[in-house]
């Protein structure tokens, strides 16, 4: 039984590094996921956490100033301004209007900061029919009643 | 005409459930009639899924945009190829080309076996049926392709449809999808075989043998959609990444990783009658995780900037999941008795421990990569919270893997079977890690102070000469004898076990990727407003943007800065990094990089616009990222070498199983001690 009390120990110390080092790595690198609404009312504990936070980009609110883009980001009428510099390019994504979420830090002049941004064009190409596909002067019912299963 | 395709999908899910109790009944009765109709009904729900798909590409090319998947996923701008691929643009298409593989699959399983393995087939028909039900229901119930538009009770169609995601169109999105889905839906085939076998009791390991190769060409497939992804990225996203650990990646490697592990620890089964237990698990997980990739990337349970739409699937998938899984683990459970171990370990230093460790080390990875990517829904459901870790965690936990893993590439072919002395050790690696050592010290002192790096170059060079030496040696025994010259004694060493070397090949390849992974520590990157005219400087690389050029097409505007290139004062190269404005999903942007693409590093360059009329430059260097894809042709060269049937073959020694008595009747006849 010899070589596997040996091959034992040695599972062991790799499995304990391997653990050691994901225990670490998530509590160094976990963020919470927040809605800008949940935002708002995380009280002190926004300043201190990693936060990505989700809503809309609100439109017309993009500024971009070289690699350094000013927007706000918004959930019905709640709005949080975030402020981007990192060095990665936006996805294509990004624009007035698209679904986003900011990964960053909330700093105390109640500016977002991000370091990374996902964006997605809100379900564009899953889009419903009815409504983008309108043909022009037409007054049909939308969406619910547009798609006929078969 | 949409009435067809939808109707042929019902008829293919009617006639792949008569499949299942055909065959089950057929077995179960032994009417061979029965089963031999099953198989025929095979070969129709193929066709009839054919005929279905043959349609919907139709209706893509000729943009019948009566259907809504058309509308959504083509315009009439679009070049043909693109309205071909939107077959993969979307959910519903996707799942047909998954579905429809499948049926390619068990076609040819079934014409392939039609003579052979008449105790077993019935159950693998059986096996393969049920999941291709499963996807049929999914396709022609809640996600199907053939809905049409309709207002009210007319059906209309719309003057023009929604056009192709403009990240898709690109030449390596084209094949990434439907290559990944011939590897995940191949990894079935071992499964329905191994579920075969282990419901009629065979004692053999001819599940085995018989899915090899399939298990050799799904492992291709899968690797080729993964790096195709990776390439993809790199060249379309505009950051260079090849790799961010984003769900929808992590599951496509998922499955990769288990079916690698499988990939060594069969040898195990094969040679020494060792861990079968563990490579029924393996080949189960792989299929699993196969059908998870697929559930995780469709169903929108973690979000992801791949953006595939939430949908109602998600259920259908975790119910298809629990009761394979439950079934499989009974099934395994209960036929424990034929799955003893003929050998056993009998030394830390052997070929078998280091297999053992390979298995280990791989789960482990597959491991963290899982719980990191599930992340946010345990938490969820745990605390409340989606908390989400990013890529440093899984690179944390999964560099010093890799390296690891890197160490035993160089280690197992070399090491021998059961037990391995310190002096054979000796000999066989001194030389290897010298040169690993001295390689290492070497980039040291060039001034290379990254740990990791260092590590890596220094293993992918011990890995190297190991590989060397036995190709070398083996060359030099039949050169000796044949009197041919290395290289030629090197191609008939490769031919007579091509399993051995072509392994080997892929070693190196691996390796390649390993040294192109590791100059990801040196990248370097600047963004820049520049006026026309203006020099910037990058590395080595003088830049300097000349003007920037308009135009427009039926699909997309574009604009492009000319970028020229200096070196040492002379012009060596001229880029064109590209911002498109596609016309599909209303105005959507897309970046087309230009990439200058040498060895030792890529100069990569993306235009982001315009500002104050400057142009807004991005400018990398990536060292050695070229290596990667070079890696990814030796890795296919390699893994077709694999595939070419040996000259010589191959008898290995090993315990021959006579027969197999239940483990509780006669425990000691079984193990062999």
């Amino acid at each position: 039984m010899k070589p596997y009390v040996k091959f034992g120990l040695l599972t062991t110390v790799i499995i304990g590094t391997l653990a050691w080092l994901a225990v670490g790595g998530i509590s160094d690198t976990k963020s919470y996921y927040k809605e800008v609404s949940e935002l708002k009312k995380m009280g002190d504990e926004v300043y201190t956490k990693r936060l990505r936070v989700a809503g809309d980009v609100a439109e017309g609110s993009v500024q971009r100033n070289g690699h350094e883009v000013r927007f706000l980001l918004k959930q019905n009428d709640l709005t949080v301004p975030v402020l981007y510099d990192a060095m990665d390019p936006l996805p294509d994504t990004f624009k007035g209007g698209a679904q986003a979420v900011a990964h960053g830090r909330m700093g105390r002049d109640g500016v977002f900061h991000a370091s990374k941004i996902d964006a997605k064009c809100a379900s564009k190409y899953e889009a419903k029919p009815g409504k983008n596909y309108q043909p022009p002067g037409q007054t049909a019912p939308p969406a619910s009643g547009a798609k006929a299963s078969l | 005409m949409e009435n067809l395709g939808a109707l042929s999908l019902i008829l293919a899910f009617c006639l792949s459930i008569y499949a299942v109790f055909g065959s089950i009944v057929g077995k179960w009765k032994r009417r061979p009639f029965l089963v031999k109709s099953a198989e025929r009904a095979v070969y129709a729900q193929w066709a009839l899924q054919s005929f279905a798909a043959a349609f919907l590409v139709y209706a893509l090319l000729t943009c019948d945009f009566r259907l809504a998947y058309v509308a959504a996923h083509v315009n009439l701008a679009m070049p043909t190829l693109y309205k071909f691929t939107a077959w993969w643009g979307g959910q519903e298409g996707s799942l047909l080309l998954w579905s429809w593989i499948l049926a390619c699959y068990s076609a040819v399983v079934v014409w392939q076996n039609r003579g052979k393995f008449r105790e077993m087939m019935p159950w693998v028909t059986a096996t393969l049926m049920i999941t291709q039900a499963f996807f049929l229901l999914l396709i022609t119930y809640p996600m199907s392709p053939f809905e049409v538009l309709a207002v009210g009770k007319e059906i209309r169609a719309v003057p023009d449809g929604n056009g192709l995601n403009p990240l898709l169109q690109y030449w390596s999105m084209a094949i990434h999808p439907p290559t990944l889905y011939l590897g995940y839906v191949g990894f079935i085939v071992p499964f329905a075989f191994a579920m075969g076998s282990l419901i009629t009791r065979q004692p053999g390991d001819a599940w085995i043998h018989t899915t090899r190769r399939w298990t050799l060409v799904t492992w291709l497939f899968q690797s080729m959609g993964i790096l195709i992804g990776a390439g993809w990225a790199y060249a379309v996203l505009g950051w260079g990444g090849y790799w961010g650990w984003d769900p929808v990646e992590n599951a496509s490697l998922l499955p990769w990783i288990t079916a690698t592990a499988f990939l060594h620890s069969v040898m195990m089964q094969e040679k020494k009658g060792m861990m079968k237990v563990w490579n029924m698990v393996l080949v189960s997980a792989t299929f699993f995780l196969c059908i998870f990739g697929t559930f995780l990337t469709r169903s929108g349970v973690v979000s992801s900037v791949h953006a595939f739409a939430q949908s109602p699937i998600g259920p259908y998938f975790a119910v298809f999941l629990s009761i394979h899984i439950a079934a499989t683990a009974w099934l395994i459970l209960d036929r424990l008795g034929y799955l003893k171990s003929e050998a056993h370990l009998e030394s830390v230093l052997s070929r078998e421990s280091s297999f053992l460790f390979n298995n280990l080390i791989l789960l482990a990875s597959c491991f963290s990569i899982l719980w990191g990517t599930m992340f946010p829904v345990i938490s969820e459901a745990v605390t409340g919270e989606k908390i989400s870790v990013d890529a440093p965690f899984f690179n944390r936990v999964n560099i010093p893997i890799a390296l690891f893993l890197l160490l035993l590439t160089g280690i197992g072919p070399l090491i021998a079977w059961r037990r391995s002395s310190f002096e054979s050790l000796k000999k066989a690696f001194l030389w290897p890690t010298a040169g690993g050592i001295a390689l290492s010290g070497v980039l040291f002192a060039l001034g290379i102070r990254h740990l990791y790096a260092l590590m890596s170059f220094g293993l992918c060079f011990f890995v190297l000469i190991t590989v060397a030496i036995e190709f070398v040696k083996g060359a030099r025994a039949i050169a000796s004898k044949s009197g041919q010259n290395l290289l030629m004694a090197m191609v008939e060493l490769t031919h007579r076990n091509t399993r051995r070397y072509g392994g080997y090949m892929v070693h190196v390849a691996i390796v390649m990727m390993f040294i192109g992974f590791t100059g990801a520590a040196f990248n370097k990157e600047r963004t820049l407003q520049v006026a026309m005219g203006d020099q910037f400087e990058l590395g080595r690389y003088h830049l300097k943007v000349t003007e920037v050029k308009e135009g427009q097409n039926d699909n997309y505007s574009w604009g492009h800065a000319v970028v020229e290139v200096y070196q040492g004062g002379r012009k060596i190269d001229t880029l064109t990094p590209e911002q498109r404005l596609y016309s599909a999903g209303q105005g959507q942007q897309s970046s087309v990089v230009s990439i200058r693409r040498r060895l030792h590093e890529d100069l990569y360059l993306n235009f982001a616009g315009m500002q104050d009329g400057k142009a807004i430059i991005q400018a990398y260097i990536f060292p050695l990222v070229g290596w990667i894809w070079l890696g990814f042709g030796a890795l296919v060269f390699g893994t077709l070498v694999c595939l070419i049937p040996s000259k010589v073959k191959f008898e290995f020694p090993k315990t021959k199983v006579m027969g197999v008595t239940p483990a509780s009747a006669q425990p000691k006849a079984v193990s062999g001690d």
